[in-house]
């Protein structure tokens, strides 16, 4: 359970978030929507342990995160960035065995390689096991950047685990953002795993999240289920965009489309 | 696609291991032959075998009464001359290598050295003040310590500007390397300012001390010195190494590598204060020697691939060799006069640097 207590953050004298409280059960996928400048990716810094928040705490299993040991930690939750740069000409393969560091610490073994192998086959890149991670192209290394965070957090057996992803599907083309989405919504499904998405794109993160996060201006400013938050007051209130909603029609998942703008 | 397609994979992972321990084992070959070659070659030449023979019989050993007496000139040699010149060339060679190499994984920059911490412009500075300024004081001090005095000297001023650019680039316990970097740009250039005026008003006799050791050389080695400097030089690259797949993770960026439970502070820390330990107490003895820890990083790398387990090692190997390599041209080119080692390392290292430049140029398709 990864729980967000009356959270604040301010850096450099500017309040980045503040007074945010939500919880998120693993067996969940909550996506996290809003424009630019909101807190989103301030927000994921702080659950994931990254930065201390300055008010409030950030829990993972009833502890707080920096009383955890870093290499427990380590083993339940990862990250992925926005940008994953890589210094070194280190193979995709090689960039995900990084990832399996807190279960080997150095000495790789057979059962390390053997998973990050699956995790780059799950992210379909598989023919990108020996090429220069820095030589891919930008979709590429979203892929294997995803296999990377999959196989650091791999064992179920490390107790309940957090996948926190910071805008994964922003270098991709639309099948691979469905395919990292459903991806996410598959471990998710898996009952120990909880999931938090930064997604831009409303429809998408409604195709597959449990529930839905709006920032705005560094403030939580609505939190429920697809179905709720999916509604045009709400999204014009979140965006200033005035919209309509749609059904979509193969499974009337609700989407949300903007009015032109005169 | 199945568990079958992705078998080979993994075995071609377990393969690349083999063949890097067997890259290591080649290396240590190629530096044995090397001391064999060296300690055999000058003004007193020793046959390979009989380097072999002599270096299984040390002096305090009994066999060392064997000996016959033609041989014993030469074993005179070996063992005085030779051998404590050889120990402090691969702890030269190690020292920044291995540094080199922890520098430009610290940095994420293959580029970086570790002069950038600032140990090399400290070290000058503060032999130079000693040369220059230090007067009766100084001879007196060489008179109570002999040939450690400078050293000695060298060795604080080291550990002082390391530990300024290190104060500068530090906030609340978090250190910036980047703003390190910056920092041991400046520090250096001061140093390096500083150090002109020392030559400015330097004495005819003073100038040719200052210029010897700003140019490097392993002249001054002997078994106390050796002892000293691997005591200090040894112990923090053994640190060094033991970081090696911590600085692994510093490839993904310092966030991820704490992601992944390193404590990233921490390990800023152990690496600058071992690459100032180690580079320090060795330039402290032989002077400016340049481009090993640039050179033998990119050379390693280019052989094994970026992982540190495999690069340290190795490159502890590579620079012994060419450290050894340069010392040799630079005492057997135009002896008997020896010329400054540095200058080996320089004329071999730039060229070598700009080949290197040049394949980048290809690579980021200039």
């Amino acid at each position: 359970m990864l729980e967000i207590i009356d959270t604040g953050l301010d850096i450099g004298g500017k309040t980045l978030l503040d007074n945010i409280s939500f919880t998120i059960a693993p067996g969940e996928f909550v996506a996290i929507c809003g424009p630019n400048g909101a807190g989103k990716s301030s927000l994921i810094r702080l659950m994931c342990g990254e930065l201390p928040p300055t008010r409030g705490q950030v829990r993972w299993n009833g502890k707080a995160l920096h009383d955890w040991n870093l290499l427990q930690l380590a083993r339940q939750r990862a990250l992925m960035q926005q940008r994953g740069e890589v210094g070194f000409d280190y193979t995709a393969l090689e960039v995900i065995l990084l990832g399996r560091h807190p279960h080997h610490q150095g000495a790789a073994r057979e059962m390390d390689s053997r998973i990050a192998e699956a995790a780059l086959f799950e992210v379909d890149a598989i023919h990108l096991a020996h090429q220069i991670y820095s030589t891919l192209s930008g979709g590429e290394q979203a892929r294997v950047q995803m296999a990377r965070v999959l196989a650091q957090i791999w064992e179920a057996a490390q107790g309940p685990r957090l996948l926190l992803l910071d805008e994964p599907t922003a270098a991709l083309d639309p099948r691979q953002q469905h395919r990292i989405l459903g991806i996410a919504r598959t471990w998710a499904n898996k009952g120990d795993v909880a999931v938090v998405a930064i997604v831009h794109d409303l429809n998408l993160a409604a195709q597959y999240a449990d529930r839905i996060a709006l920032m705005r201006d560094g403030r939580l400013q609505k939190m429920d289920g697809v179905e709720a938050v999916m509604n045009p007051d709400a999204v014009e209130a979140c965006f200033d965009l005035p919209c309509v909603l749609l059904k979509h029609p193969d499974g009337g998942t609700p989407m949300i489309a903007a009015r032109r703008n005169h | 696609m199945s568990s079958a397609s992705t078998m080979p994979l993994s075995l071609r992972a377990t393969r690349s291991v083999h063949a890097r321990s067997k890259i290591l084992l080649a290396l240590g070959l190629v530096l044995f032959v090397i001391i064999v070659l060296a300690a055999g070659t000058g003004a007193v030449q020793i046959p390979p075998l009989l380097v072999i023979k002599l270096l299984v019989t040390p002096p305090f050993s009994t066999a060392w009464q064997d000996i016959p007496q033609e041989h014993m000139q030469q074993a005179m040699v070996l063992w005085n001359i030779r051998l404590p010149r050889l120990g402090l060339g691969i702890l030269t060679g190690m020292a920044l290598a291995i540094s080199g190499a922890a520098m430009q994984a610290l940095l994420r920059n293959p580029l970086a050295e570790p002069s950038l911490v600032g140990v090399s412009g400290g070290a000058a500075l503060f032999a130079s003040l000693a040369i220059v300024l230090g007067g009766s004081w100084m001879l007196a001090l060489q008179q109570s310590i002999g040939e450690f005095a400078l050293p000695i000297f060298a060795f604080i001023g080291s550990l002082l500007v390391t530990i300024l650019i290190f104060i500068i680039s530090t906030r609340q316990g978090r250190t910036s390397i980047a703003l390190m970097l910056l920092a041991g740009i400046a520090i250096g250039s001061l140093c390096g300012a500083l150090i002109g005026l020392m030559t400015f008003i330097a004495s005819d006799l003073q100038m040719r001390s200052l210029n010897f050791w700003s140019l490097g050389s392993l002249g001054a080695a002997t078994w106390p010195m050796v002892g000293m400097v691997s005591c200090l030089g040894g112990a923090s690259v053994i640190i060094l190494l033991k970081q090696a797949s911590a600085l692994n993770t510093l490839a993904l960026g310092e966030v991820q590598a704490s992601l992944l439970g390193v404590s990233v502070r921490k390990l800023n820390q152990v690496c600058i204060t071992c690459i100032a330990l180690a580079v320090g107490a060795v330039v402290s003895v032989t002077g400016i020697i340049g481009f090993i820890g640039l050179v033998a990083p990119h050379l390693v790398r280019l052989a094994v691939g970026p992982d540190q387990r495999v690069v340290m090692p190795a490159c502890g190997l590579v620079g012994a060799i060419l450290v050894l390599l340069s010392d040799l041209l630079a005492r057997t080119i135009a002896a008997p006069t020896e010329i400054p080692v540095g200058i080996i390392t320089a004329l071999l290292g730039v060229p070598f640097f700009l080949a290197l430049l040049f394949r980048m140029r290809r690579k980021i398709g200039l």
